[in-house]
């Protein structure tokens, strides 16, 4: 009993930190407290009755481009899970019913996946297609891409193993049918989590290479790049230093919360690290 | 002077759910005692306050006297008291033998342990000690059996070692929480006249727990019934099963003999 | 063992073929001719032709394919498009500092992790357990760059006692110099990588105080220091082991970001700018150098796992089933 008001705990937690960036995010498509062009407010100016947390080094508003900032950090991290559920969600099915031989080949290729470090993997497709969002993005979902393959492979390995399975397939049941009524429901709840996980790391991954230099131009900035520019003027001015990352730690540990969660009501069973 | 005393031993879950209520019952040096209870009967956690190795999350009251003579309470008294009875004066069986061995060692070595500090042998007679010991608990090619892992042998030769493990401490009362639930089926019998034998031959008390009445009729002399932490009726294995008092006893009676009668039916005794 | 060795070492192989095979891909053909790195705006054909040659692109794929094979076996990893210095050396000099970066973050971390990870699931119920796997989770939210800057303004601008970035000219000859100034670069990767890595040993640890072989243990008359030495301490590490592999790649990785934080001219660097200055020779030599180190760490990683864990030294098969 104890557990279970923990994890409802983190959950409402991590939902309501995410549920406020989310709404920063949404208000940000409407309206800012000022145009991210406006470089009106003086050059790092501090927090003022105006400018709630102040201006950066081109007199814009921080509290403006934190909110596109939001924006920018929600999309990659949701466009990065699509395509890294897509591509591992096909890559492990295929994996999960294979056998032998395909099995273990495809098992490998994702080894080899895996072992390589998802932001080396982006870097190398960034240097190949150029820096923009959308190379971020599809960088980072297919670096994700290994681990969902692998998870799913595991998740529907056991599930084919459990006896109903067997029976579905004697009383002459189809596949198809066999996946949509009970693979699938069997699996998405623990994909779920790690979708959220993954989620997290994704913002991570994107605020680096943000960070480097080699994600979304200016001044679509998220927070990463605004991180980037602060560091120069960090004695100046440290809220923009320190403002960014803070909302990025705040995104990363709420979506992570929810990940644990959801953990219990999604699967007691899996192993996990405590 | 009973070599296990058990007097109104309370168990509770840390919120408070009682698991254990006002047991008491005693046994005597050599004495056989089976503790009969299905699953969360308490009679595993009875099992674990006789040895003080109660989870610490559990609280427990009352009192649990092990060792006749010098008893020590094993309740509440310091890691330091109970350590010097723990394999001493009891050790215990348990029941899944895969996990209660350490997967990275190797049986010899974990034999070596005890005999170590029980009977402090070192070289060439700890391992002469070692096979003893295996071939005591009726183990086939014990030298193979002592360099191997636990996931390397078989089942029932894990749990011979870990009576032998148990064995090693040379204690007067042993303590066997459901050793032959785990096991196959063809392997139970043998692990359970092992066990027979060996406590005969050392005069070892026993505390017998299982959730079959059948299986501790055939090695104890009386016992005592438990039902949701409480105990429901006690006596002579023989009381118990021709005039059960409880109604309680009395279904675990019939589902014995029933099993008694199919297996007669079956052997053509019928 | 043999049958795993050579399955291992050919799963290696494969591992660097396809990773050659994918760099060759995205950096040769995907972004067009890299002969167009060579030549200004308005080339007339000639000039084309003689950056094609220079490149190579005017070659067959095939024969460009298998030359970038024999080039990249003998590190022969050609010059810079852009600064004209050979980059095999280059990177040979890089790595000498982030190599040591990496390694000495790493011993760090793991010297933290390692106490602190064992308090975290010993104490688990107190305040200050419940503080530390609270330190552990966080560390896994937080941007390592960030880290970085916050230690730069706390200790190099507010405080003034740490150097703000860059290395001594000399070199690792001006050894006390380059302590100072890899002092600040080396915390902020260690205190990161230190935490997650606590959440390893926390979980690890865990799970032996609630194992059955403990209990077994102390049932025979070991204390619980006895029973965790014999016992907790080798499958504890059981566990952990299985992702230094992972976790010395992800500190590598660190190091690669932290490099540009403190303008260290590390590999990271080298690679940051190359990919903004569509220097691919560069690229690929760094990319190629930073996948055999991960891939070898990996195969490294595992090796010593299955010494260590006799469950799996009979099976054969590569990685996490």
């Amino acid at each position: 009993m104890k557990m279970k008001s923990n994890r409802s705990f983190s959950l409402i937690i991590g939902l309501v930190i995410l549920g406020a960036i989310t709404l920063m995010a949404l208000v940000s498509t409407v309206w800012l407290p000022y145009s991210i062009e406006n470089t009106d407010g003086g050059r790092l100016s501090p927090p003022s009755g105006s400018h709630w947390l102040g201006t950066d080094k081109l007199g814009r508003d921080l509290v403006s481009r934190l909110m596109v900032g939001a924006r920018i950090a929600l999309s990659v991290g949701f466009s990065a899970v699509v395509i890294a559920g897509v591509v591992g969600l096909t890559l492990g099915l295929a994996a999960g019913f294979a056998q032998r031989w395909l099995d273990e080949s495809l098992s490998a290729l994702l080894d080899i996946l895996i072992a390589f470090p998802t932001l080396l993997l982006a870097m190398l497709i960034v240097a190949a297609r150029g820096s923009s969002l959308t190379s971020a993005i599809f960088a980072i979902g297919f670096g994700m891409s290994a681990i969902i393959a692998r998870l799913t492979r595991l998740l529907v390995k056991r599930v084919l193993s459990k006896d109903f399975i067997t029976a579905s397939r004697a009383s002459g049941t189809s596949w198809t049918r066999i996946i949509v009524i009970h693979v699938a429901p069997n699996i998405w709840p623990t994909l779920v989590v790690s979708f959220a996980l993954q989620f997290g790391l994704a913002g991570l991954a994107e605020a680096s290479l943000s960070y480097l230099g080699l994600g979304a131009p200016p001044p679509n900035a998220s927070w990463g790049s605004l991180l980037q520019e602060a560091q120069a003027t960090v004695m100046t001015s440290p809220i923009g230093a320190i403002a960014p990352g803070v909302l990025l730690v705040a995104l990363v540990i709420g979506v992570n919360l929810i990940a644990d969660g959801l953990r219990d009501i999604a699967d007691p069973t899996l192993r996990r690290t405590r | 002077m009973n070599i296990l005393e058990i007097a109104n031993l309370d168990i509770y879950s840390s919120e408070g759910k009682g698991l254990v209520s006002d047991l008491s019952f005693s046994i005597a040096p050599g004495a056989r005692l089976g503790l009969i209870g299905e699953s969360g009967s308490g009679k595993s956690l009875t099992a674990l306050a006789a040895i003080g190795l109660l989870p610490s999350q559990l609280k427990a009251t009352g009192s649990v006297l092990l060792g006749g003579e010098s008893a020590q309470q094993m309740l509440g008294s310091s890691e330091r008291a109970l350590n010097r009875v723990r394999g001493r004066v009891a050790s215990i069986v348990f029941q899944e033998p895969l996990t209660a061995l350490d997967p990275l060692m190797k049986i010899g070595k974990q034999l070596s342990e005890p005999l170590k500090r029980h009977q402090k042998l070192e070289g060439q007679s700890l391992q002469h000690a070692i096979i003893d010991a295996l071939n005591e608990v009726r183990i086939n090619d014990p030298a193979r059996i002592a360099s191997s892992f636990p996931h390397q042998i078989s089942g029932g030769e894990r749990q011979r070692a870990a009576i032998a493990m148990a064995l090693a401490c040379k204690p007067t009362l042993l303590i066997a929480d459901e050793p032959t639930t785990a096991l196959d089926v063809t392997v139970q019998a043998e692990v359970l006249s092992l066990l027979d034998s060996v406590v005969s031959a050392r005069n070892m008390a026993l505390l017998f727990i299982s959730h079959d009445l059948a299986v501790v009729g055939q090695i104890t002399d009386s016992v005592v019934v438990l039902k949701d932490g409480v105990m429901v009726e006690s006596g002579s294995l023989h009381a118990i099963m021709s005039a059960p008092k409880h109604s309680y006893t009395r279904d675990l009676v019939i589902n014995a003999r029933l099993l008694d009668g199919a297996l007669d039916i079956a052997q053509g005794k019928g | 063992m043999l049958k795993y060795l050579i399955r291992r070492i050919s799963f290696l192989l494969i591992s660097l073929a396809l990773a050659s095979i994918t760099l060759f891909l995205l950096l040769r053909i995907l972004p067009g001719d890299p002969a167009n790195a060579l030549l200004p705006v308005g080339a007339t054909p000639e000039q084309i032709k003689a950056a094609q040659h220079e490149v190579g692109s005017d070659l067959p794929i095939l024969i460009q394919f298998l030359n970038w094979i024999k080039d990249l076996s003998t590190f022969h990893f050609g010059k810079s498009i852009i600064s004209s210095y050979e980059v095999a050396p280059e990177i040979a000099s890089r790595l000498s500092l982030t190599v040591p970066l990496t390694l000495i973050a790493f011993v760090i971390a793991v010297s933290i992790a390692l106490p602190l990870g064992f308090v975290a699931a010993y104490k688990a119920k107190t305040w200050y357990g419940t503080i530390l796997n609270g330190f552990s989770q966080l560390g896994i939210a937080i941007p390592v760059f960030w880290v970085g800057i916050i230690f730069i303004f706390v200790f190099a601008l507010k405080l003034m006692v740490l150097p703000s970035g860059g290395i001594p000219l000399e070199g690792w000859s001006n050894f006390p110099g380059m302590l100072k100034y890899l002092v600040l670069p080396v915390s902020t990767i260690a205190l990161v990588m230190s935490s997650s890595l606590t959440r390893y040993v926390r979980s690890a640890t865990l799970d032996v105080l609630g194992s059955d072989y403990l209990r077994t243990s102390r049932s025979l008359g070991s204390t619980f220091a006895q029973a965790m030495r014999r016992h907790g301490l080798r499958n504890a590490s059981a566990p952990v082991i299985s992702i230094i592999g992972i976790e010395l790649a992800t500190t590598f990785v660190g190091a690669v970001v932290v490099e540009s934080v403190f303008a260290l001219p590390g590999l990271g660097s080298l690679l940051v700018q190359a990919i903004a200055e569509h220097d691919y020779p560069v690229i690929q030599g760094v990319l190629f150098i930073s996948t055999l180190g991960v891939l070898v760490i990996g195969f490294l990683a595992d090796l010593i796992q299955r010494l260590i864990d006799p469950r799996l030294i009979k099976s054969s098969a590569g990685g996490l089933q």
